[in-house]
């Protein structure tokens, strides 16, 4: 008698290797869920999956959840390629997940009142003044300047990878205008429609509760109004990539959706223009940059903001969310230094750890990075979606010496970190069912108190070995499920 | 309270649908009455009513079937082409999307893409009456979606003042095509020819039977005009599209209390007491085209009472940009 098979249906062949697998766990130790999604997996044809893929992809297409890629001719609406094979956390894994989550919320809040206020965090020498003072994202006008309740980051995206020991690291903090929640949303709705079976008796928590959540925080830190504080989304325009998104949040929310020159500031307040006349607005949740704000105070070519913004902002008659200047604290470098500044504010230690990070504007750490540039992923401070990140086992020679006179020409801004084998997880490919690598992007709102929306973002990397998720450079996203406690609902 | 910059774009989103359903209709007919004609020259009467001529001459030698279709169907370089109007509908669409509903937005998409997709081949004699059905059609299906789907509240009520005030202007150019016409005067008015075409125009615009249900008589250029003038129950006529026009602004202005409007209001009373006030005789003794071009710029004015009211009233600077007409 042959052994009997230990997986069946489309897992048959499936192998995740070397690498975490976040449906079978380290040691084939598999999640309960696990049973439910092989029994699916072993029941459903590969073509009828291919069907179901194609057709929610059709389904978002025609629904217009797109985003829009721009070359030098044309603008082309695409849609972020879907898996349907979900990516599951288990109870105890999401408890360690929304508790690292809040604690890195809370410490940047604190690190960014404290370096807008006194700087009792560079008096202590925890982090050295030059990296705050001279950070491109600094941002000197709010100094001094009282935020409320001390939100700066009211909206935070943390990017979490797991290594090969199964162990969640934290990859980066997305503490400006972090995108991508409204695939969160519209992926579970895309999986409900796709493929209900999954979901009979699985105990998924439901992720529909961003929109009000959101809202509600923005009212908690609104500036006094006279009744409910008007709230509204501020968008860069129809041509902007993310604008999808901008117009399902405004929707989710029930908050006008409004450019720039649908806004005027007089007297220090900000209004609306509408059929009416000029309405006064409390809070504006921004999906533009620091830079393009107020032509008055940052970029004067900038028409995507409004003239006398910062004005009214400073005054406190208006409250922006994020605040303005809260680069400074997901800046790659300081990022290295999070750990500390965990101990530092909460005297706990970091439920999330960092991966290892190695500053090439310390002699240190550049000694270390040149050394072993073969072995390291070396990242540009300031860049962001994946663009100029060299993965050292997998350049050419060529690369890897262009990439050691960039960082010797400017040492401050490069870190390097080694390369962190990316879980991976059972994904619908040309070949079959095979592992690609995944990340994940949980959502947090901080309002009176922070909440993490149970799951988050789960990119993967389509490619075959790749290990980059961003969607400008192939990669998809999946459905992230955050299971329910025994009993629970 | 509704955006200014929205309101003005479910105005304009209207406005750009209705222009492009009647385009077709009007290409539709100008079509029949060049077949009449056996006159080549007739085509330069459709960019006469349009104002069109000088752009046109830019770019083009010969103003026949071939080179006028072209430019009033797949030209995307000509602001006042269908493929032109349903671009920029959609455009509006797209500012309009939190406040639309999905549908209407899937619906624009994909009607684009088929209008993209039209060829030459898609305007030849034998494919082009087919072609005008598909934009007719279109252009009906996003007013059926949008009734059926979209929210009521201000936006709805400029995204109607919009359509009327488009259909209204389109049926004034409708009926002007026949004063464009090079037609010979005094002998053939009411011959069989004659009622011919004003034949094609009532069924261009949908009205031939209900017409008949009216005028179930003889057909005469004054009864026909008539109708499409000032008849209280078709949907094309100017009457009806100014009647609803003043009823929707009123309810607006009411329920939502604003103080815009006034001006717009008493345009509409203006064009009410001069479709109302007078005989379809009178207005044909003093010149019916004379007529139509005071009526089209009587409207032109009141889209400017309404963008000065609603859209752009607390706009100091000047620098809110304007869509054309």
């Amino acid at each position: 008698m042959s052994q009997p098979p230990t997986r069946s249906g489309l897992l048959r062949t499936y192998d995740s290797g070397e690498y975490y697998c976040e449906l079978l766990g380290a040691s084939g130790n598999p999640h309960p869920i696990y049973e439910t999604i092989e029994r699916q997996l072993s029941t459903i044809s590969e073509e009828e999956l291919r069907n179901r893929a194609l057709a929610s992809e059709n389904d978002m297409f025609d629904l217009g959840i797109t985003f829009t890629v721009y070359s030098e001719k044309s603008a082309i609406d695409r849609v972020l390629p879907f898996d349907l094979i979900p990516r599951v956390l288990s109870v105890g894994e999401w408890e360690t997940l929304d508790a690292g989550v809040k604690q890195r919320v809370a410490t940047i809040n604190l690190f960014l009142a404290d370096i807008y206020g006194a700087g009792q965090v560079l008096k202590d020498k925890i982090v050295p003044a030059e990296l705050v003072y001279g950070n491109a994202n600094f941002r000197e006008q709010m100094r001094g300047i009282k935020v409320p309740k001390n939100v700066y980051v009211t909206i935070c995206g943390i990017d979490i990878v797991r290594d090969q020991a199964g162990g969640f690291r934290v990859l980066e903090d997305n503490a400006r205008t972090p995108s991508g929640v409204s695939y969160v949303i519209e992926n579970r709705r895309m999986m409900l429609r796709a493929w209900p079976e999954l979901f009979q008796g699985s105990g998924v928590r439901s992720v529909d509760s961003y929109g009000p959540r959101l809202r509600q925080a923005l009212a908690e830190t609104s500036p006094p109004a006279n009744g409910d504080p008007h709230i509204v989304l501020l968008t860069p325009g129809t041509y902007n990539s993310a604008y999808f998104e901008h117009v399902f949040l405004a929707r989710e929310m029930g908050v006008p959706l409004v450019e720039g020159r649908d806004m005027v500031v007089q007297d220090n307040k900000v209004f609306l223009r509408t059929i009416a006349g000029l309405r006064r607005v409390h809070t504006i949740y921004r999906r533009i940059d620091d830079d393009f704000l107020d032509p008055l105070v940052f970029r004067e070519d900038s028409a995507l903001g409004v003239p006398g913004l910062m004005g009214a902002y400073v005054a406190g008659n208006v409250q922006l969310a994020n605040a303005v200047g809260t680069g400074v604290a997901d800046d790659k470098a300081i990022y290295a230094y999070m750990p500390r500044l965990i101990r530092y504010y909460l005297q706990q230690d970091p439920i999330l750890d960092n991966v290892e990070t190695h500053l090439c504007g310390e002699e240190e750490g550049l000694a270390f990075t040149l050394a072993n540039l073969k072995s390291l992923v070396v990242k540009p401070v300031g860049e962001s979606g994946g663009y100029g990140v060299v993965i050292g086992p997998r350049a050419t020679e060529v690369e890897i010496e262009e990439t050691r006179r960039k960082v010797i020409a400017n040492p401050s801004n490069f870190i390097s970190q080694p390369v962190v084998g990316l879980s991976v997880c059972p994904t619908l490919c040309p070949e079959g069912i095979e592992p690609r690598h995944v990340d994940l992007r949980p959502f947090a709102i901080t309002g009176n108190d922070t909440w993490v929306l149970p799951g988050g973002l789960t990119r993967v990397a389509l490619r075959k070995n790749s290990l980059v998720v961003n969607s400008s450079q192939g990669g998809g996203s999946k459905d992230t499920w955050v299971l329910l406690p025994e009993g629970g609902r | 309270m509704l955006l200014a910059r929205h309101a003005e774009a479910a105005f304009w989103m209207a406005r750009y649908v209705e222009r492009a359903e009647n385009l077709a209709r009007l290409l539709d007919v100008q079509q029949v009455f060049a077949n009449d004609s056996r006159d080549p020259g007739s085509w330069g009467s459709i960019l006469a009513l349009n104002s069109d001529e000088p752009r046109f001459m830019e770019t083009h030698d010969v103003v026949d079937r071939e080179t006028v279709t072209q430019f009033y169907v797949l030209d995307q370089e000509n602001p006042t082409s269908i493929i032109s109007a349903i671009h920029w509908a959609r455009e509006n669409a797209r500012a309009l999307r939190p406040l639309i509903s999905t549908e209407m937005w899937s619906q624009l998409n994909v009607f684009r893409r088929r209008l993209n997709a039209l060829t030459p081949l898609d305007l030849s004699d034998a494919h082009l009456s087919r072609t005008y059905a598909m934009v007719k059609e279109g252009c009906q299906a996003h007013t059926g979606i949008t009734e059926g789907t979209f929210f009521r509240d201000e936006s709805w009520y400029f995204y109607s003042i919009g359509r009327q005030l488009e259909r209204a202007d389109q049926t004034t150019r409708l009926l002007d095509i026949k004063y464009h016409q090079l037609l010979p005067q005094g002998a053939d008015v009411g011959s069989a020819f004659d009622i011919g075409q004003w034949n094609s125009i009532l069924r261009s615009a949908a009205g031939y039977y209900a017409y008949r249900r009216v005028h179930s008589q003889a057909m005469s250029p004054a009864t026909i005009a008539g109708f499409l003038l000032q008849n209280r129950a078709f949907p094309r006529s100017i009457a009806l599209c100014v009647n609803d026009m003043d009823r929707t602004l009123n309810e607006l202005r009411s329920r939502y209390g604003l103080r815009g409007g006034a001006a717009a209001l008493e345009r509409i009373d203006e064009l009410q007491a001069e479709l109302n006030g007078r005989s379809i005789e009178s207005i044909l003794i003093s010149g019916l085209h004379e007529f139509l071009d005071m009526f089209q710029k009587t409207l032109s004015l009141l889209g400017v009472d309404i963008a000065r009211d609603f859209f752009h009233h607390e706009d100091i600077s000047g620098s809110m940009q304007t869509q054309t007409q």
